[in-house]
């Protein structure tokens, strides 16, 4: 198995875009990664996509040649990946593997969602489709319903209060002005997030993440053939992807996520580091209680403490862990197929110090974590600057 | 193919299609905002059930809300939905 490298990055801006159609968000972000990397179009040996429910959202199957022929790229295996919210975590581990595995040597990976032109309960319909529909979808459960159970029952167990969920959104929402690539950029406070409209008790809708439109990419070659092209390299030291049962019910404890678990152990014994070593990450804040939950999963503080570690501030951009710079699904947005890449992109961005107002000071070594579902996939990265 | 040694029985895969005397509440949210199908019924209650006979079951609210620990019964299916309420 040989090194990879991340060599090229490039996002579409994340909102509600009705004059923009999926493929036209998925060839903008691929051909900046290309741009970025200044590679060509014909160098690229196969293109993976992330894309969550483009069928269901815009009617389009059979979407990565669809996309890839738009960016003339032919010839080469093109295929779609789902899975659910972490489509394109899961597109980028596949295709980090077989480029390790010396199969490709030159590989665009893309995740794009389309999501804003249908109305919300078709919205909230769709999404529930990552769930369980003989069982929790079926008895009237939506993804906010299925995260405000997993909240309540962390707040009974560990005396989580909701004053420490809104303060990751108030985090969050505060990184976002910095990014010019953000959905909504704009400054909330502790008592707006509390006094929210309630969405599926205890959440508002502060709590949740946006339905958005996006896409993002990325060109990935093997470390060793990093200096042949422009972008500057990151190197992808760790990175696992684990499943776990897609109904709530099924989970011994759904105060933690299984999947999460299992996939930072295998990606921090990959990368040779430990939880203390990592100096920015991109967590998959689907909704408040998720960025908290996600904290404790992955080493960064113990069981039970993730709430009052982002009321403590320890989560900031000047913290001693910050956690979504770039203000995380929250604000950021939620094109739920582009998310897993948008997270690749924007710690590259740090590592190679590129991140404006949002730079951490520390920036060697960096952790995505892409969540589907309620937790039936995960995929954890490590990348280091190389 | 899941990751335990044996396969999940039918009662967990296909909860809706046993029937089941009581339980504890696990967790549970009352939603208001729901999907197309459910968006009449908001707001609406449903909630995850340490049953009695093994497992764990997602299920509608029926009249009072429930707390995390509260003991309910099993109700009746509407449309194939599990409905518990809590003991007269």
């Amino acid at each position: 198995m040989r090194p990879v490298a991340v060599i090229g990055i490039g996002k579409t801006k994340f909102g509600a875009f009705p004059d923009r159609d999926l493929r036209s968000l998925a060839v903008e972000a691929g051909q900046k990664a290309l741009e970025n990397a200044q590679a060509d179009p014909a160098q690229v040996e196969a293109f993976y996509l992330g894309n969550f429910a483009g069928p269901e959202f815009v009617g389009q199957n059979h979407l990565a040649p669809y996309i890839a022929g738009a960016m003339g790229i032919t010839g080469v295996p093109a295929t779609r990946f789902e899975a659910a919210c972490a489509s394109s975590g899961a597109a980028f581990f596949h295709a980090v593997s077989a480029v390790s595995a010396g199969l490709y040597d030159v590989v665009l990976v893309t995740g794009v969602e389309k999501m804003t032109s249908r109305p919300t309960p078709v919205v909230a319909g769709i999404l529930a489709g990552a769930g369980d529909c003989c069982g929790e979808v079926a008895a009237g459960a939506t993804f906010p319903a299925l995260f405000a159970m997993i909240a309540r029952r962390h707040m009974f167990e560990y005396g989580t209060k909701r004053e420490h969920l809104a303060a990751v959104a108030v985090k969050n929402h505060a990184n976002a002005l910095h990014n010019e690539y953000a959905h909504m950029r704009k400054a909330i406070t502790i008592e707006q997030a509390l006094s929210g409209k309630p969405i599926a008790d205890p959440l508002t809708v502060y709590d949740c993440s946006l339905v958005s439109d996006g896409a993002a990419s990325v060109l990935i070659v093997p470390l060793e053939r990093a200096s042949e092209f422009a972008g500057q390299p990151v190197r992808v030291a760790g990175i696992a992807q684990t499943s776990d049962y897609v109904a709530l019910d099924l989970k011994a404890d759904i105060t933690t996520f299984e999947a999460v678990r299992r996939a930072a152990e295998k990606a921090y014994k990959m990368a040779g580091v430990t939880p203390a070593d990592i100096q920015v990450a991109e967590l998959h804040d689907c909704f408040t209680i998720a960025e908290i939950i996600a904290t404790e999963d992955l080493g960064f503080v113990d069981k039970g403490q993730g709430g009052p570690f982002a009321a403590a501030g320890c989560t900031a951009i000047t913290g001693s862990k910050p956690v979504n710079t770039s203000g995380g699904l929250k604000a950021k947005g939620h094109p739920v197929g582009a998310t897993g890449v948008a997270q690749i992109c924007d710690i590259t961005q740090q590592l190679r110090g590129e991140a404006g107002e949002r730079q951490v000071t520390r920036h060697d070594i960096g952790l995505t974590q892409n969540l589907g579902g309620s937790g039936a996939t995960a995929v954890v990265t490590i990348l280091a600057a190389a | 193919m899941s990751t335990t040694t044996t396969a999940l029985p039918e009662a967990q895969l296909q909860p809706t299609k046993t029937g089941h005397s009581g339980g504890v509440v696990y967790t549970d949210t009352v939603i208001f905002s729901g999907p197309e199908q459910f968006v009449k019924d908001v707001p609406y209650q449903i909630a995850i059930i340490t049953l009695d006979d093994g497992g764990r079951l997602t299920c509608r609210i029926d009249g009072d809300n429930v707390s995390i620990g509260d003991r309910v019964e099993f109700f009746e299916f509407r449309n194939g939905i599990p409905f518990f309420r809590k003991p007269a």
